[in-house]
């Protein structure tokens, strides 16, 4: 470790109990992902005795059915339409937006975005509910993914306002000398400084959509049934099958944790952004 | 051509938000407004039966009946404890985290998983934790000698084993944001008082903590706004039930609209949940601009 053998026998004590904690923190927290992983390997005779809790032949029997005797590809394709289109639109309608909030301190606007965010989303479901059905558009993808933009568009917005904020307005006003219009000066200088604040929240806006039960568990019908919801159904079977479960949970949250290993600091950057600004 | 260009450059503000204002006036306040009307009426979700005028009925119902009241109850509760908890840890752990360590950067993505893992699988995985007889949870607590628990299946355990889980997701969030708010704190800030040779303890309680006193007020508005409208972990893992145990404002107005097509009934609950939430998120902005002030 940093401090070597040469320093004093305290100093290494503490760098032990320090990453002795920090084992035990870390076991704390990943356990039930670890555990998770584990089972989806497991047959149910091995779940269901306790005896063979640590003791067991990983087989990939579960995965096997998850796809074949389940179908889960329909709802894991499903999912993948609505979280990607919907964080298209949201990006699409939010990063116009917030440009314009930031640069005209539309103060107001932005209050009326955060107020978006408190709400509870459920408040909206009941005439959703009852709008989509009247549009016969209940269970359809265009129902899902108007609903997943409340949580989307929202979100984008109120992490590229202070970023739009902070980009300096010389560099636009030297394009518009230049005989850069407006709307160019934003295509083509503003939004490309701005990548790393887009993929921070197009990021967590596909996270979100991709983890979304609520909307799905009301609207969604068999043609448009996203995973969470499919998950879910998996238990109220009368003979649970863990282990068929488990796999689907595996299944479910891989994607999210293989961006949550390589975007770590962007996703980081979303769910903190504005507490250390205040 | 060069017309349309500069007429798009002057009222580029409107054109780059009205997409965005129609999406709120139609998905937001019309909902609001629909639900706000539908709460004063008694409706089952039929095309055949036309809303009936009911008046003030359903809040009526609401007050007067216990389902609503010991909803509020077990949302406050829930939201209490697991806030009070969430911010304890995250605030300790993220205490002792702030140096640079060996592996901190893959500690901090592990910090990230409970929070971004997709929250059904999450509440199965607790659920399989949490089994009776075939739960690890169980199991150990057994093999220490102790006894048997229904987690979930108890009207008395279930809400607390809920808590738990959400505890164990949230926390990770406060450390992070605690994190990135120690790490703004200037060195300067102790070169002083070091010289003063004050103690690590006095250097947390005299210097960091009042340092982080916005960046906790934000964690915990941000936490708050979020903890009071849980919903995937506990309608995933219990359903509201046993009973009504599990049952906060969220579940219950959920059940009143679609398990029970109760949909007067529902608005009259969301019309109150919501103006709940918003209070309680306006009283914490205000507190937390006083906060700041002060520094």
């Amino acid at each position: 470790m940093e401090y070597g053998v040469s320093s004093p026998s305290k100093k290494l004590r503490r760098q032990i109990l320090f990453y002795l904690f920090l084992a035990v923190v870390l076991l704390l927290v990943l356990f039930p992902l670890i555990w998770m992983l584990l089972a989806s390997f497991k047959t149910n005779a091995e779940i269901l005795n306790v005896k063979r809790m640590f003791r067991f032949t990983p087989t990939l029997k579960n995965y096997f059915s998850v796809f074949v005797k389940y179908n889960f590809k329909r709802p894991l394709v499903n999912s993948f339409i609505i979280s990607f289109v919907s964080t298209i639109i949201a990006l699409i309608m939010g990063l116009p937006a917030s440009y314009s909030i930031a640069r005209e301190r539309m103060h107001i606007f932005s209050g009326i975005i955060l107020m978006i965010r408190i709400v509870p989303a459920i408040s909206f479901l009941v005439p959703w509910y009852t709008l989509f059905s009247k549009l016969n558009l209940a269970g359809t993808f265009t129902s899902l993914i108007l609903c997943h933009l409340i949580v989307s568009l929202p979100l984008i917005i109120w992490i590229m306002i202070p970023y739009f904020e902070t980009l300096p307005l010389e560099l636009e006003h030297s394009a518009w000398i230049d005989g850069c219009s407006k709307a160019g000066s934003f295509l083509r200088i503003m939004l490309p400084l701005s990548s790393p604040g887009i993929l921070t929240c197009g990021i967590l806006a596909f996270i979100f959509s991709w983890n979304n039960f609520m909307f799905a568990l009301v609207l969604s019908s068999s043609r448009t049934l996203t995973l969470p919801l499919a998950i879910y159904q998996f238990i109220s079977y009368s003979n649970v099958d863990w282990g068929g479960i488990m796999a689907a949970s595996v299944v479910i949250t891989m994607p999210i944790i293989i961006i949550s290993f390589f975007l770590q600091r962007y996703i980081i950057a979303g769910l903190t952004a504005g507490a250390v600004k205040g | 051509m060069k017309k349309i260009g500069n007429w798009a450059d002057k009222n580029l503000k409107y054109i780059f938000t009205v997409p965005t204002i129609i999406f709120v006036l139609c998905m937001v306040l019309f909902p609001i407004l629909y639900t706000l009307v539908l709460s004063f009426h008694s409706w089952r979700m039929s095309v055949h039966v036309p809303w009936e005028w009911v008046g003030m009925q359903n809040y009526v119902q609401m007050f007067t009946g216990t389902r609503f009241p010991m909803a509020v109850w077990r949302t406050f509760l829930f939201a209490a404890i697991a806030l009070f908890f969430e911010m304890s840890l995250g605030i300790f752990l993220a205490l002792i985290l702030n140096r640079s360590f060996w592996g901190k950067n893959m500690t901090k993505t592990a910090f990230l998983l409970p929070m971004v893992a997709t929250p059904v699988a999450v509440g199965m995985v607790w659920k399989l934790i949490y089994e009776p007889s075939i739960g690890i949870l169980n199991y150990v607590i057994r093999s220490l000698g102790g006894p048997k628990i229904d987690w979930l299946g108890s009207t008395s355990n279930a809400l607390y084993s809920l808590i738990i889980v959400d505890i164990w997701q949230w926390t990770p969030m406060v450390m992070l944001i605690l994190l990135a708010g120690l790490s703004a704190i200037p060195t300067e800030s102790y070169e002083s008082a070091l010289v003063d040779g004050a103690s690590r303890l006095q250097l947390t309680t005299k210097i960091t903590l009042p340092l982080l006193r916005p960046t906790i007020f934000t964690a915990v508005l941000l936490r708050l706004i979020d903890v009071l409208k849980t919903f995937d972990i506990l309608y995933s893992m219990t359903q509201g039930g046993p009973g009504f145990a599990t049952e906060t404002m969220n579940i219950l107005s959920y059940r009143q609209a679609f398990e029970f097509m109760e949909f007067g009934e529902a608005s009259a609950t969301l019309i109150v949940f919501f103006l709940i939430v918003m209070g309680i998120a306006a009283l914490t902005i205000k507190i937390k601009s006083r906060v700041e002030v002060d520094m």
